[in-house]
């Protein structure tokens, strides 16, 4: 039978200063590693949910975002009358034509950043029921008007109800704010698509068309009848919350690589104090390892037995520290999404795999800085050790 | 009935930088069972060695040690730490017991290495404790217990499997008079009412009169 574990914890207990130090720098070390993590899968979560999965997002195949996709009036025509797609009760097709184009706002803490303006057709309570009102009223098609989403209304300066934001030569009142389910959307300003096209001069070309089809099911009809038509050639569908996903790949990408080189750069620091922390330990015991020796204990049970020290410390300090970062679930912060090249507000999201991962990260540190000192101990003589009173 | 432990022209010598320092020179000696031995000698003789090398904790440079049939200067690390498990009781100047754990749970860890359950645990480690007059301090720390205590503790861990020899460094090295008494009427009990096999090194002619026989040795030779 190997050393009991009550042996192990109890040491814990008799050096709670090296105990405390060892399990702060792993918390810090896995906080750091568990907020970069939930941090990039904010950035997806929140770009996922802009998208609804009955949705079908029409682009131009060549373009990476929208602002640089093309659908002329004449792709519009034969987008609409393609099959699937739902209808009004008054028979209309629920299709959103829709221009992307991107203004310059100053934030309310100083500096400017880029903001999204997205024209939308008349359909659009249809298409995006989730977006809700939440004070003013909806703009009026036909006019200069804009409704604000939460995320830029918050922070940034002008985008206020009764304000007026200035672009394309004109002045655009803000009418009314909205939210969606905390989704990208809230990160924009929405207005009349044609309002839009006329004050930059686009003709009848927009940047995307999002059409609702008559069920999430009917998309692999509705896509056999889009690839077969020869004039959509250049245009690829896709369902509008992998669209949104998409979105999300660079950023993700960036701050995940950026992150984890980051924490395991820390992660260097947190391994080399457990290291210090068991080999002290082991320098501190080497009588009680002498005398277990000598009761019968083999090599192995003492490896074990630092080792499973080690790993235990460790894993308090991952644990200690997902709590910590399960606070910033509470926190939202916005960046450039470099896809879109425009402001995105998200917010942290913790999952199950974000914290099954930082206590494998967290034990990873724990095994690396306690083998040696386990080794160590192991590998002592019992009758040098036996001597070292 | 041959002695329960036959030491057979056994040396040992350690290397120090380059240079080899003899410790134990060609040492015959035979202990019978049921023996209560000292061994005495000056500090820096070779006693603890030889102690160490019968307990199995350290290997002969030459020679041939024998404990009840088995030749332990020829079995691997794993099965000589079996061995030991099975077969001897550790009682140490210093008591070696580990701060961290209570009297009975220091006395409970030999019989980890057993394949008895935890209620024949339990029962086993109590009567030891008991032996050794320690029931009414079995959940005391070490640290909670008088020198003289302390050591009582470690006999009792050093009987609780009920090994062939009990071994002992110094087991009065580090107690006051009255304490030292206790402990080695404690042995003396063991070898006459338990019939224990003793063998202990000191340096105190008091405690070396309790036991049966003295060997002296000196510079590594038995004299």
């Amino acid at each position: 039978m190997a050393i009991p574990f009550k042996y192990s914890f109890k040491n814990f207990k008799s050096r709670n200063l090296t105990t405390i130090i060892t399990i702060v720098g792993v918390a810090l070390v896995v906080f750091v590693f568990a907020a970069v993590l939930m941090m990039a899968y904010g950035v997806q979560k929140t770009l996922k949910e802009t998208g609804s999965v009955d949705n079908v997002l029409i682009a131009r195949k060549s373009a990476n975002s929208e602002i640089s996709s093309i659908v002329s009036g004449d792709v519009q025509g034969v987008i609409r009358t393609l099959p699937n797609i739902a209808k009004r009760s008054d028979g209309s097709a629920i299709i959103s034509n829709e221009p992307v184009v991107i203004i310059n706002l100053d934030r309310q803490e100083g500096g400017i950043s880029n903001i999204t303006v997205r024209g939308v057709s008349e359909t659009i309570k249809d298409l995006r029921p989730q977006v809700k009102l939440t004070e003013g009223r909806w703009f009026n098609f036909g006019t200069r008007e804009l409704i604000v989403g939460r995320s830029i209304n918050e922070r940034f300066k002008g985008a206020q109800i009764g304000d007026k934001v200035k672009f394309a030569g004109d002045f655009w009142e803000v009418v009314g704010t909205f939210e969606a389910d905390g989704s990208g959307f809230e990160s924009e300003f929405w207005g009349d698509g044609l309002q839009l096209l006329n004050a930059f001069n686009r003709g009848n070309s927009v940047s995307t068309v999002t059409l609702k089809l008559e069920s999430a099911e009917s998309f692999d009809s509705f896509l056999n009848a889009f690839n077969e038509d020869r004039r959509l050639q250049q245009f690829e569908a896709k369902v509008e919350q992998a669209y949104y996903e998409e979105q999300s790949t660079f950023l993700v990408q960036f701050i995940t690589a950026l992150g984890v080189f980051i924490t395991v750069i820390f992660s260097v620091g947190a391994t080399i104090g457990a290291m210090i922390t068991m080999y002290t330990a082991v320098a501190n015991r080497t009588v009680e390892i002498g005398t277990l020796r000598s009761l019968g204990f083999r090599r192995r049970n003492i490896l074990i037995a630092f080792l499973f020290e080690s790993l235990t410390l460790s894993i308090l300090g991952g644990l200690v520290g997902v709590f910590l970062a399960s606070f910033l679930q509470f926190f939202s912060i916005s960046t450039i999404n470099f896809n879109s090249f425009s402001e995105l507000e998200f917010s942290f999201a913790l999952t199950p795999d974000i914290v099954v991962s930082s206590l494998i990260f967290a034990a990873v540190m724990g095994v690396l800085g306690g083998f040696l000192p386990s080794v160590r101990a192991a590998r002592l003589k019992i009758v040098d050790s036996l001597r070292a009173v | 009935m041959p002695p329960l432990i036959q030491i057979q022209d056994v040396s040992k010598s350690y290397m120090r930088d380059s240079f080899e320092v003899p410790v134990l020179n060609n040492i015959n000696l035979d202990i019978e069972e049921g023996e209560f031995m000292a061994l005495m000698g000056p500090s820096g003789s070779g006693k603890t060695t030889l102690l160490n090398l019968i307990a199995g904790i350290d290997k002969p440079s030459s020679g041939k040690i024998k404990v009840s049939d088995t030749d332990i200067s020829q079995l691997s690390e794993t099965a000589l730490a079996k061995w030991r498990a099975n077969n001897i009781g550790f009682v140490f100047q210093f008591y070696n017991l580990i701060p961290v754990l209570t009297a009975y749970e220091n006395v409970e860890l030999p019989l980890l290495l057993t394949p008895l359950s935890k209620k024949e645990r339990k029962k086993q480690a109590e009567t030891a404790l008991e032996i050794v007059g320690l029931a009414d301090r079995m959940k005391h720390y070490p640290k909670q217990l008088s020198g003289g205590q302390e050591q009582r503790a470690a006999i009792a861990r050093a009987i609780v499997t009920d090994p062939l020899v009990i071994i002992g460094d110094e087991p009065t090295g580090d107690l006051d008079k009255n304490s030292a008494e206790e402990i080695l009427t404690l042995m003396e009990r063991l070898n006459k009412e338990f019939k224990k096999t003793l063998l202990i090194v000191t340096h105190d002619p008091h405690a070396a009169e309790r036991a049966n026989i003295t060997k002296h040795i000196d510079k590594g030779d038995l004299v």
